[in-house]
Formats: C-alpha cells, sequence, structure tokens
C-alpha cells in the first residue's frame, strides 16, 4: 500500500478506530444531543447539521456541518467528534482538519461534489471513513486512503435490510478470496475493480486490512446485535437514536434510553439475555421508511464509485 | 496461566493477540461474574467514559476493585485512566487504585496522536510507543516505579502488580512490556498477595 504519510501514519489512522471497536458511533445536531449521546455511552459521535433521516425528507443540497456547530459539540464531549465531508470534496476536507475534527466520514448522506473521484485520503493527517457495499468497493476506499470501512446500507431510512446485505455481501466477498488460487487473484482484483495487492492481502488474512465497522438503517438494540453478528466492530447509528419519525426529533429522556439500550447491546451482541433487556427497555423505535417500497433514485447508497 | 481482557469495547483484540502469541490463554471480561476465573486482567485502549457506564452497573466496578487489589493487572490508554487514584479532564469515576493523577487526551485530538521512541528500563533498548489520543501522568506517588519516560512524562508505569502505560504496547510489533507484565502474573502465582481489609 502506498502512504504518503508513512506506515506510522496509517497506523495512527486505523490506531483510534481499534480505540472505537465494540462500540457506538452517535449522529449528533447539537452539543446538547452530543452531551447525552456521551452519557449513553458512545464511543464517538458524528457532527451533523441535520440527520441522515431530516436530510432525505427536506431534499436540497446536503454539505459539510457549519464548523460553529461542529467546534460546539468538540468543546462540549471527551469522546471523539468526526463530521462529514461530500464525496469528492477535498476542501470540506481540508476545513475540517484545520477544525481538528478527530476522524472525516467521506459520506454519501450528504451531496456528492464529484462524481468521478473520492477524496485522495493519503493526503490528509486526520484519518478517514468511507462507505462501501461490496469487497471491491472497499478496498478502492482503503487503496485512496480510509482507514476504516462501515457499510453503507441505507442511511436515514431505521431500516436494517441493506446494512445487512451490504455486511454480507463483504464478508461473503472475503470468504471467497481466501479459497482461490493465487493465479486467481489477478482476475479478480479485476473483477472487483480493486487494486491486486490489496486483493492478494484478504485472501490471505480473510478480512480487511482496516476495522469494518456497519451503517445505515440501524435503529434498535437488536439491529446493532445483527450486524455486530454479522461481523461488524462497531455500530454507527445515526437517525434511530434522535427521531421518532423522518423530521421530529424524540423527547430527550427517550432518547437516552434507546442510546443506553444500543450501546449495552452491541458490546453483548452475543447474549440473548442481554439483549432482550436492552429490547424491552427501549420504548418505540423511529418510525422508519422501508427500503423495499423505496424508488431507487432516492437511495443513497448508489452514490460513491 | 489466564488472564483476563476486559472486552467491554476498545482495542481488546489486539491485547487477546499479543497475549495468545506470548503463549497465554486469554478470556474475554465482558461481565463481573467472569472475573472469577482469571489470574489476572488487561484493560485495554478505548473509551474510559464508555466502559464506565459498564462497570457502574451489576456491581462490576466493586467487583474489579476487589480483584485488581489482589490480582496483577495492566491498563493502556483508558485502562492507565480507570486504574489512577485521580482523574481529570473532565474528573471522573475510577477504580482508583494506583497511586498517581491521570489527565485525559492530555496531548490534544487525534491530529496530535503520533509514533515516538523512548527509553525505558525493560531491557533491549528503545520502546516503540503509540500514543493515540493519549492520557498524561500528572502526578505520581512515591510508590509508583517509572518503567518509561518520554521527555518528561512517565508513560510506563508500576505500583506492586499494577502495570499502565499511557501508549499502546498492543499496537507495535516490540513483545517486551506484554514479558515484562505476563512476568509479574507469573511471579503473582508463585507469591499470591494475601486479602488485606
Amino acid at each position: 500500500m502506498s502512504e504518503r504519510n508513512g506506515n506510522n501514519g496509517l497506523r495512527l489512522k486505523t490506531g483510534l478506530a481499534e480505540m472505537l471497536k465494540g462500540g457506538v458511533i452517535m449522529d449528533v445536531t447539537d452539543a446538547k444531543q452530543a452531551e447525552i449521546a456521551e452519557r449513553a455511552g458512545a464511543v464517538a459521535v458524528m457532527a451533523l447539521e441535520r440527520v441522515p433521516s431530516q436530510i432525505r425528507a427536506e431534499g436540497g443540497v446536503a454539505r459539510m456541518a457549519s464548523p460553529k456547530k461542529i467546534r460546539e459539540i468538540m468543546d462540549t464531549v471527551s469522546i471523539p467528534v468526526m463530521a462529514k465531508c461530500r464525496i469528492g470534496h477535498f476542501a470540506e476536507a481540508q476545513v475540517l482538519q484545520e477544525l481538528g475534527v478527530d476522524y472525516i466520514d467521506e459520506s454519501e448522506v450528504l451531496t456528492p461534489a464529484d462524481e468521478l473521484h473520492h477524496v485522495d485520503k493519503h493526503a490528509f493527517k486526520i484519518p478517514f471513513v468511507c462507505g462501501a457495499r461490496d469487497l471491491g468497493e472497499a478496498l478502492r476506499r482503503i487503496a485512496e486512503g480510509a482507514a476504516m470501512i462501515r457499510t453503507k446500507g441505507e442511511a436515514g431510512t431505521g431500516d436494517v435490510v441493506h446494512a445487512v446485505k451490504h455486511m454480507r455481501q463483504i464478508v461473503k466477498d472475503m470468504r471467497q478470496l481466501t479459497v482461490m488460487g493465487e493465479e486467481e487473484l489477478y482476475a479478480q482484483a479485476k473483477e472487483l475493480r480493486a487494486p491486486y495487492e490489496l486483493v492478494r492481502m484478504v485472501a490471505k488474512s480473510g478480512k480487511l486490512p482496516v476495522p469494518n465497522f456497519s451503517a445505515g438503517g440501524i435503529a434498535t438494540p437488536a439491529d446493532a446485535a445483527l450486524v455486530r453478528q454479522l461481523g461488524a466492530e462497531a455500530v454507527f447509528v445515526g437517525s434511530g437514536i434522535f427521531m421518532s419519525d423522518s423530521t421530529t426529533f424524540a423527547p430527550a429522556a427517550e432518547a437516552e434510553i434507546r442510546a443506553r439500550a444500543i450501546v449495552r447491546a452491541t458490546t453483548h451482541f452475543d447474549d440473548p439475555k442481554v439483549l432482550l433487556e436492552t429490547s424491552a427497555e427501549c420504548t418505540g423505535a423511529m418510525k422508519g421508511l422501508a427500503i423495499a417500497a423505496m424508488a431507487e433514485a432516492d437511495m443513497l447508497q448508489k452514490r460513491g464509485w | 496461566m489466564t488472564i483476563g481482557v476486559l472486552a467491554i469495547q476498545g482495542d481488546y483484540d489486539a491485547h487477546r493477540l499479543r497475549l495468545e502469541e506470548l503463549g497465554v490463554s486469554t478470556v474475554l471480561v465482558k461481565k463481573p461474574e467472569q472475573l472469577d476465573g482469571v489470574d489476572a486482567i488487561v484493560i485495554p485502549g478505548g473509551e474510559s467514559s464508555t466502559m464506565l457506564k459498564f462497570l457502574e452497573r451489576d456491581g462490576f466496578l466493586e467487583k474489579l476493585r476487589d480483584f485488581v487489589r489482589l490480582k496483577p493487572s495492566f491498563g493502556t490508554c483508558a485502562g492507565a485512566i480507570l486504574l489512577a487514584k485521580e482523574v481529570e479532564n473532565p474528573s471522573q469515576e475510577s477504580l482508583g487504585v494506583m497511586d498517581m493523577c491521570v489527565r485525559r487526551n492530555a496531548y490534544g485530538r487525534q491530529l496530535d496522536s503520533n509514533i515516538f521512541e523512548a527509553d525505558t528500563t525493560i531491557p533491549g533498548g528503545p520502546l516503540e510507543m503509540v500514543f493515540i489520543r493519549a492520557p498524561k501522568i500528572s502526578k505520581l506517588g512515591k510508590d509508583v516505579q517509572v518503567l518509561a519516560t518520554y521527555g518528561d512524562d512517565p508513560v510506563l508505569v508500576r505500583q506492586n502488580n499494577m502495570m499502565a502505560a499511557t501508549f499502546h504496547p498492543e499496537l507495535s510489533q516490540d513483545k517486551r512490556v506484554h514479558e515484562a507484565f505476563v512476568q509479574l502474573v507469573r511471579a503473582s502465582l508463585e507469591n499470591p498477595v494475601k486479602q488485606k481489609s
């Protein structure tokens, strides 16, 4: 792998992702929500102007959050703060790096700024996380310098079906590589549209060279446990905690109960007794939007190349 | 010998792999009752505030506190914070067993994370140290022995059968810090600490 800020640069970037494993990263839109997230046990927060379900409902161009808002959140919590930039928008990424956020999500949730290229993430000191639907997409992002991969799922829906689909696809693609002969890997790299060196690395280890998290529609403790059991090392929860439907925020006390329950379920993902307790604690989940009833053009996951 | 690795969240898997490389069997500890089956505990890097949420229920914190008073423990980064008697920035609950004060996120944010080499009293030359949003030991009691410093800051310390590092030896290739801890565990199995009042 070519890393312009050296192997140590990549180790520091994936190192922070190591610290987040087993935890929940929560979308927040202000300092108050960030406080609730931290109090509930989030390992990090994602600072946003609007959560994905609002972006989806309100339409318009979705951009990086205002630095003032991100700064306010950074000043409020002691846990890492992430922020999103548009796909290919390296100038937004430069702003976020200058601001000093801990991780940048080059995200399909925002309106893409480039229809061909993603950000050259090797050029940054701040680590990046990127979404993927399959192994080829994950490895293309890693080749560009991503230090963490998350499933795309379908953000802002509260429907876990595509987070599951993408996690299963990535795991299946990796499993396939491990049983291939050396000579087959060249053709498979072409098939995956990914660099041969990375394909070979996955074939040998059976896992991604960076941490593999899940996002996109996780809304309940059982959803979090599901993606963890399928192989996700941590989970992102977006609209599922603070929203009661696409555009209405849930009461703070209810959001905090949900947040706590999802945190607990993420750690004890393989313990049905705890899953029952955490599921029973939650009063109501986000109403959500069934992906099966959605037009393809409305899907955020199609963004990214 | 079985060493438990606290596995609420964080880089517990890196510790588990390192201990297994050294031929030690491990248990990932997520519940208080699992402490009954292990000879020592490693508290990994991660978010100390998240780990506390889990420790503060089901009597986990009390059980872990009793455990580390009798049996060896090793905390890295968040683990060092949890072992400390006093925590600042912000002040928070801890096991309160190591005579030191630890300041969270003392070097800054992720942009200030870094990898250095520095001297250590562990034989074998300088040690690579991976610092990620690292805490700093701001005060040290007289019974705490310094095993490594970076600049003026103690970064690897020991008090009786407790060890703490503000960096992440589990993310380096160098196995010496974990070897030192395994030795400590071995010695404690030969000479267990008597229950104190």
